[in-house]
């Protein structure tokens, strides 16, 4: 050896799945995993890793416009972020030469990570969008050939004043409205949640009511450490947010902001998903604290509300109650589209639990995988 | 002046399958050419190669290394160091990075 390479595992081989199928898209610290399971999601195979030793935090499958195009966005410890794509569910990804998400020069950034790959409308089936660090807006119109920054947020005045998190300063929400297509809300750590109203031209803030605890000014414009904010597609205007303390519902896409933490032995973490039919049921796992952002009481627990935040309830049935010193990360938990759902979460020691029956009940789907920051789950249409 | 860059395993699929690849730099004051100045021809023949070795902003990734010989360009003047006549630059992932 001389130059310090070496081979990488080629174990992964892609998945082979038909419509009605369930596939789960792991991203963690060491590559990416897709795990599979036939319509009843009581059989899982895993196929994987791809990207061996590349960080990630970003996996969407689109199937828009009747494809299954899977992306990734390995981040390479050394050599940095590309965006991948999959069109036979991870047999084969697109090795592009050139990086094609890049901030432009004169900017002075630098990309450092891909937080998050999200469609765009289901009538615009070209459009997808990319949440970066620093935080920022990616936008292609081309189906994801070409990218290019949102302008109105690359160049906000804000921009000076964030300042990263421990995970950096990473856009981790983009929610466009189905309802109108010169909206879309936008959550990144720190800064707060942002609303553009004339197609990404402006943004401006709004985090009325929602804490900030580490801050003197603990209720300022914007400068709020935003873990993840979820909304369904029936109720745009309703969101849902789990802050770096606090747990907030919005009726008005975030012109206010209303407590919601009923229930919950804490109001701190960073998981929240939102169940795909039911617009009133949502899903989090509470950390003890900032100081310790593990499960409180070593107890394995998601937490859902089935009438929009006014209570929260415990489920416990399946996951380890005892010594049970779980993370888990923002992108980590995901729901499928059954009727009763499968609900999915990722912890950073390397366990994927699964739930088909809405959460009320819960198993093992895996163990010993890398540190897991991504799970999102799909079924196949 | 012809300088030789060697490129480490995982990045010799853009550089045509090669280890080394040599790039006819300008020293246009009659010195030695620079790093940069042999950057600058990598990012015109070869951009998908520099883009794994330099940031946007034109910096060195992190946990990548650059040699001129056996000296590490953040040691040795960064990417002003000059290539003497039969050195060649290394490029190498740090021991860091991973």
């Amino acid at each position: 050896m001389v130059d310090g390479g070496g081979d990488m595992p080629e174990a992964a081989k892609g998945v082979r799945a038909e419509e009605g199928d369930t596939v789960l898209l792991i991203g963690t610290m060491k590559g990416a995993f897709l795990a599979h399971a036939g319509p009843d999601r009581s059989e899982w195979s895993m196929d994987g890793p791809h990207f061996p030793g590349e960080e990630v935090y970003a996996l969407a499958l689109d199937q828009r416009n009747g494809g299954r195009a899977l992306w990734a966005a390995p981040g390479n410890p050394f050599f940095g972020t590309t965006l991948r794509r999959s069109d036979d569910l991870g047999a084969t990804w697109s090795d592009p030469e050139a990086r094609t998400v890049k901030f432009p020069e004169g900017s002075e950034l630098a990309l450092k990570r891909v937080w998050q790959i999200r469609e765009g409308r289901a009538d615009d089936p070209s459009s997808l969008y990319l949440g970066v660090e620093p935080s920022c807006v990616f936008e292609s119109r081309d189906g994801g050939d070409s990218w290019s920054p949102v302008q109105g947020f690359l160049e906000h005045e804000h921009r000076p004043f964030w300042t990263p998190g421990a995970g950096g300063l990473c856009m981790h929400t983009i929610l466009p409205d189905p309802a109108n297509d010169d909206r879309m809300g936008v959550a990144f750590s720190t800064g707060g949640f942002y609303r553009t109203e004339d197609g990404g031209r402006t943004w401006h803030p709004r985090n009325v009511g929602v804490r900030a605890e580490f801050l003197p000014d603990k209720h300022p414009e914007f400068g709020q450490c935003v873990h993840k904010v979820v909304h369904h597609p029936s109720r745009p205007e309703r969101l849902f947010l789990q802050n770096h303390w606090g747990l907030y519902r919005s009726d008005n896409w975030g012109d206010r902001w209303e407590d919601i933490a009923n229930g919950v032995p804490s109001d701190f973490g960073f998981a929240m998903a939102m169940h795909s039919t039911d617009p009133d049921t949502v899903y989090i796992v509470p950390m003890e604290s900032d100081q310790f952002r593990c499960t409180p009481e070593a107890r394995m627990r998601v937490y859902r509300t089935r009438d929009a935040g006014a209570s929260w309830h415990a489920l416990e049935d399946g996951l380890p109650q005892e010594n049970a010193y779980e993370t888990v990360l923002r992108d980590a938990l995901d729901t499928d589209a059954g009727q009763a759902a499968g609900v999915y979460f990722g912890t950073r020691s390397g366990k994927v639990f699964a739930s088909r029956d809405d959460g009320d009940s819960w198993q093992l789907l895996r163990e010993g995988l890398p540190p897991v920051v991504c799970v999102k789950a799909v079924t196949l249409t | 002046m012809s300088v030789v860059l060697v490129v480490p395993s995982q990045l010799r699929a853009l550089a045509g399958g090669r280890g080394r690849i040599e790039l006819d730099v300008d020293a246009a004051d009659g010195r030695p050419p620079t790093v940069r100045a042999t950057l600058e021809v990598l990012r015109r023949n070869h951009p998908g190669l520099y883009d794994r070795i330099v940031t946007e902003r034109h910096e060195l990734r992190p946990h990548v290394n650059v040699f001129v010989g056996h000296d590490d360009i953040r040691w040795s003047g960064g990417f002003g160091t000059r290539i003497p006549e039969g050195h060649e630059v290394v490029v190498l992932p740090s021991v860091s990075g991973g």
